[in-house]
C-alpha cells in the first residue's frame, strides 16, 4: 500500500521518494515499489545535497531536502526557488529546532513549497507545526484522524505567523 | 487588573478540551507515560511521590477575589484542603488525581486562570514585583509588560519544545523584588537617555545544579521592540542551546560557553534582522493592557498613625508586616504565611476564603502573591489596618515574622517532591522550634533563610543570606549550609561553610552563625553585610569549633 500523509489538511498519497526507496529490500520508508526515477520527486539530506549541489539541482524530478535539527536552513536559502520541498526531522518530540527552520524558511526567505515535518511527529505537534508554517506530516496511519481535528485545536492566537490553512483569530497582527 | 476578551477566554477554554482529550487518551491507553509526559508537563502536571502536583500560574502573581475563592474551593474539593505557593507566584496543589484535572482546568478557565506551560521545557509564569503599582519608588508598573509578555509566550508556536524550561522575571522599581538577576530574562523597566520609556535587558541567570547571575545583554531597548527582542533571545537559545545534556540545557550555559560579548553579538545579529519588519507591540495594544492596570479608586487621605495607643503585638505586625504605599493614608500589608507550624507558602481552603473576603472589604479586592512564598493586601488604609489585623490573627495569618529569619523560602522537599533528596518542611519545623523568641528574632533583623531539598534549587538556597540544602547521605538526610547569598540588587551566590550537618543539628550551626554575627557586627549592619565584610572564615571556625551539640 503506498505510503500516505497529511497535507494541506487532507490525506493523500506521498509521492515523494527518499534515496534509499528502491534499493534495500524490506526498507519500510519505501514510498512506492521500483528505483526512484529521474523524473520522481526526491528527497534527501542536506549533506548529500550539499556534496553534489550541483548535480541536483539539475535534475529533472522535484527536488526536496531533509533538514536534520543541527542543520542551518540559511543553506538552503540560494536554492528554494528550486526546491519544491523542504522536511524538518524530528528525531524526538521535545526537540524544537525544527520550529524555528519551518517558521524562517517561510517568513523569512518565503518558501513557497511543501514544508513537512517527519519523524516524532503525532497529533498533538501538528498545531503548532502548522502555525510555523509546516503544511504536510508525516504520521501514522492511526494518527491521521486525531490530527487532522488537532489542525483546529485553537481557533486564536497570540502571535502572528504564516500559518496557512490555520483560521485563527490574531490580537497583534 | 487584566480581564480576558474573548480571544483570551477561547484559548483557556479550548485549552480544557485539548487536555481533557489527550488526559482520556492516556486513561484509555492510547498514550503511553512516555507520550503523555511532555502533553502534561506543559500544563504544569506532574507525577511525584504521591499523587500527581497541579501547578496553577498566577501570572505575575496577582489574584482577584474571586479566584482565590476559586483557588480555595478546589483545594477543598479536589486536594486536601491546601494549597502551596511558590517563589514564582504559582500554587501547587500535591494531592489532586489525574482524572480530576481537566475538570480542575475547567473550573480555573472560569476565573480566567489556567496551567498552561507551568511546567516543561516552554516559557513560564511570567513573574514580578509583588508590589507592583503600590510602591512609592517605582518608575513605571511592570504588570503591563508582563501580561504582554504572558499572551505572548502562551502557546508560541517557535518556543513550546525548546532546549530546557524558560523564566522570564519584569521589574519596575529600582529595588528588584522579583529576583530577576536569577531568571533566564530579567527585563528591568528604565529610562533612556532622553527619558524614552524602555527596557534592560539580562539574560543567563538561574538557580539549580550551576547557580550564575545573569548579565545584561542590551542597557536600553526602546519599548516597543520588547517582543521582538525577547524572541531574538529565545530563538538564539531554541537554536544554539544544548539538547545532549539537561543538566547544561539552560540558556545560561549557552551565555557562559559562548561569553556575555559573543552571546550578545548573535542576539543583536538575528534582532537586526527582523526587528524592522517582525511583531512590534503597537502602542495601542500597548495602551489596552495598560488601561487594566490603571490606578486605583484611592480616596484622598493623609497619613496616619495606626499604632498610637495600641498594644505591642500589633505594634510588631505593623512594624514587620507593613511596608509603606505610594499614596498617603495607605499601607501594603503582608500576610504571612510563615506560621511557625505550617509548612511555609501552604494554606489552607479556608485561609484563603478568608483573605479574598478580606481584599474585598479592605484591598480592591486583589491579592498578590510573593517571591518569599507570602501574600499581599496591596492596597489597605491605614486606619483600617488594626481591624485587618484582628481578622488575620484570629486566623492564624499574622504571625510578624516577614523578612526575619523564619519568613523563610521552602521547597516542598521530601515529603512531596519525587525529585528531594532531603525534607525541607520538617527542618523548617526545627528551626522555628529553636528561633521562636521574637525578641531575638527581631534583634537579628533582616535574614534571608532560603532552604532547598534537593539541588535543583527550587528552594533557591544559593541566594539565601543562609542557604540550607538537603543531600542524601548514605541514605540518611544530611544539609550543606552556606551563606552570603542575595536575590535582590545585589545579587550574589552564597559560599558554602563546610562538610553538611545532620538534620538534628541544623539549628544548632544556625544558632552558632548568629552567634558570630551578634558579637561581630557593625551597628545597623544585616547579617548579609557582616558576612560579606568578614568572609566565611569566622562563622565556619564557629560551627565546626567543636561536635554540635545535639
Amino acid at each position: 500500500m503506498p505510503r500516505r500523509l497529511l497535507r494541506d489538511g487532507a490525506v493523500v498519497v506521498d509521492e515523494w521518494r527518499t534515496a534509499g526507496d528502491g534499493g534495500a529490500a524490506g526498507d519500510d520508508t519505501t514510498a512506492s515499489e521500483g528505483a526512484v526515477g529521474d523524473g520522481d520527486a526526491l528527497m534527501i539530506a542536506l549533506s548529500e545535497f550539499r556534496a553534489e549541489r550541483e548535480r541536483w539541482l539539475t535534475r529533472a524530478g522535484p527536488l526536496g531536502v531533509i533538514l536534520l535539527p543541527a542543520d542551518d536552513e540559511l543553506e538552503l536559502v540560494p536554492d528554494l526557488a528550486r526546491l519544491a520541498l523542504v522536511a524538518a526531522e524530528f528525531p524526538t518530540v521535545g526537540e524544537g529546532r525544527g520550529y524555528t527552520q519551518g517558521r524562517l524558511l517561510r517568513e523569512r526567505w518565503g518558501f513557497a513549497g511543501e514544508l513537512r515535518a517527519r519523524g516524532a511527529v503525532r497529533r498533538d505537534q501538528v498545531f503548532l507545526l502548522a502555525r510555523c508554517g509546516f503544511n504536510s506530516f508525516e504520521l501514522p496511519e492511526s494518527e491521521f484522524e486525531g490530527a487532522l481535528a488537532a489542525l483546529g485545536t485553537f481557533s486564536a492566537a497570540y502571535q502572528s505567523s504564516d500559518d496557512r490553512g490555520l483560521r485563527t483569530a490574531l490580537r497583534h497582527r | 487588573m487584566y480581564r480576558y476578551d474573548v480571544i483570551d477566554k477561547t484559548l483557556v477554554e479550548e485549552r480544557v478540551a485539548q487536555f481533557r482529550d489527550q488526559t482520556r487518551r492516556f486513561l484509555a491507553g492510547e498514550l503511553s507515560e512516555d507520550e503523555f509526559r511532555p502533553l502534561r508537563l506543559r500544563n504544569g502536571l506532574y507525577i511525584q511521590r504521591h499523587a500527581p502536583m497541579l501547578r496553577v500560574a498566577i501570572p505575575y502573581g496577582l489574584l482577584s477575589a474571586e479566584q482565590l475563592r476559586t483557588l480555595g474551593s478546589i483545594a477543598r474539593r479536589y486536594d486536601r484542603g491546601y494549597g502551596h505557593f511558590t517563589t514564582r507566584q504559582n500554587i501547587q496543589y500535591n494531592w489532586p488525581r489525574l482524572e480530576d484535572v481537566p475538570d480542575i482546568l475547567a473550573e480555573l478557565a472560569a476565573v480566567e486562570m489556567h496551567a498552561i506551560q507551568t511546567s516543561g521545557n516552554c516559557i513560564r509564569n511570567t513573574t514580578s514585583d509583588p508590589l507592583a503599582g503600590a510602591v512609592p519608588d517605582e518608575l513605571e508598573d511592570p504588570r503591563p509588560w508582563c501580561e504582554i509578555i504572558r499572551q505572548w509566550s502562551t502557546f508560541h508556536p517557535e518556543f513550546t519544545y525548546l532546549p530546557r524550561k524558560f523564566k522570564i522575571a519584569v521589574t519596575g522599581s529600582p529595588l528588584d523584588r522579583a529576583a530577576s538577576q536569577l531568571h533566564d530574562i530579567g527585563v528591568h523597566i528604565v529610562r533612556g537617555p532622553n527619558g524614552e520609556p524602555g527596557f534592560e535587558i539580562l539574560a543567563g541567570g538561574g538557580l539549580g545544579r550551576t547557580p550564575v547571575i545573569g548579565q545584561v545583554v542590551r542597557d536600553f531597548l526602546p519599548r516597543e521592540h520588547l517582543l521582538s527582542y525577547l524572541e531574538a533571545i529565545l530563538r538564539i537559545y531554541n537554536q544554539e542551546g544544548r539538547r545532549d545534556n539537561i543538566h547544561k540545557a539552560r540558556i545560561k550555559i549557552l551565555v557562559k560557553s559562548l561569553g556575555i560579548e559573543e552571546f550578545r553579538r548573535r542576539v543583536e545579529a538575528e534582532w537586526a534582522s527582523f526587528k524592522d519588519h517582525g511583531a512590534r507591540t503597537p502602542v495601542e495594544e500597548i495602551e489596552r493592557v495598560r488601561a487594566f492596570f490603571a490606578p486605583l479608586a484611592y480616596r484622598a487621605l493623609a497619613d496616619t498613625d495606626p499604632c498610637t495607643g495600641q498594644d505591642a503585638a500589633f505594634r510588631a505586625w505593623y512594624r514587620y508586616n507593613t511596608h509603606a504605599h505610594k499614596m498617603p493614608g495607605y499601607r501594603i500589608v503582608f500576610i504571612s504565611l510563615k506560621k511557625p507550624d505550617v509548612a511555609p507558602g501552604d494554606a489552607t481552603d479556608a485561609q484563603m476564603e478568608l483573605i479574598a473576603d478580606l481584599a474585598d472589604r479592605y484591598s480592591f479586592g486583589e491579592v498578590r502573591v510573593t517571591y518569599a512564598q507570602n501574600l499581599v493586601l496591596a492596597d489597605v488604609e491605614q486606619e483600617k489596618t488594626f481591624e485587618l489585623w484582628r481578622r488575620l490573627a484570629e486566623a492564624g495569618l499574622a504571625t510578624p515574622n516577614i523578612g526575619t529569619l523564619t519568613d523563610m523560602i521552602c521547597c516542598p522537599g521530601l515529603d512531596f517532591c519525587s525529585l528531594a533528596n532531603a525534607g525541607s518542611i520538617d527542618v523548617a519545623k526545627l528551626i522555628n522550634e529553636r528561633f521562636e523568641d521574637y525578641d531575638y528574632l527581631y534583634d537579628l533583623g533582616e535574614i534571608d533563610l532560603k532552604m532547598s531539598g534537593c539541588m535543583n534549587a527550587c528552594g533557591h538556597h544559593h541566594v539565601g543570606a543562609i542557604g540550607i540544602l538537603g543531600v542524601d547521605k548514605g541514605g540518611e538526610e544530611w544539609y550543606q549550609i552556606s551563606i552570603g547569598g542575595a536575590a535582590g540588587n545585589d545579587a550574589s551566590l552564597g559560599s558554602v561553610i563546610g562538610p553538611s550537618v545532620a538534620k538534628r543539628d541544623v539549628p544548632e550551626t544556625l544558632a552558632r552563625l548568629l552567634e558570630v554575627y551578634v558579637r561581630e557586627r557593625h551597628p545597623d549592619e544585616r547579617f548579609l553585610d557582616t558576612v560579606r565584610r568578614l568572609g566565611v572564615k569566622p562563622f565556619k571556625e564557629r560551627v565546626y569549633a567543636a561536635p554540635a551539640a545535639a
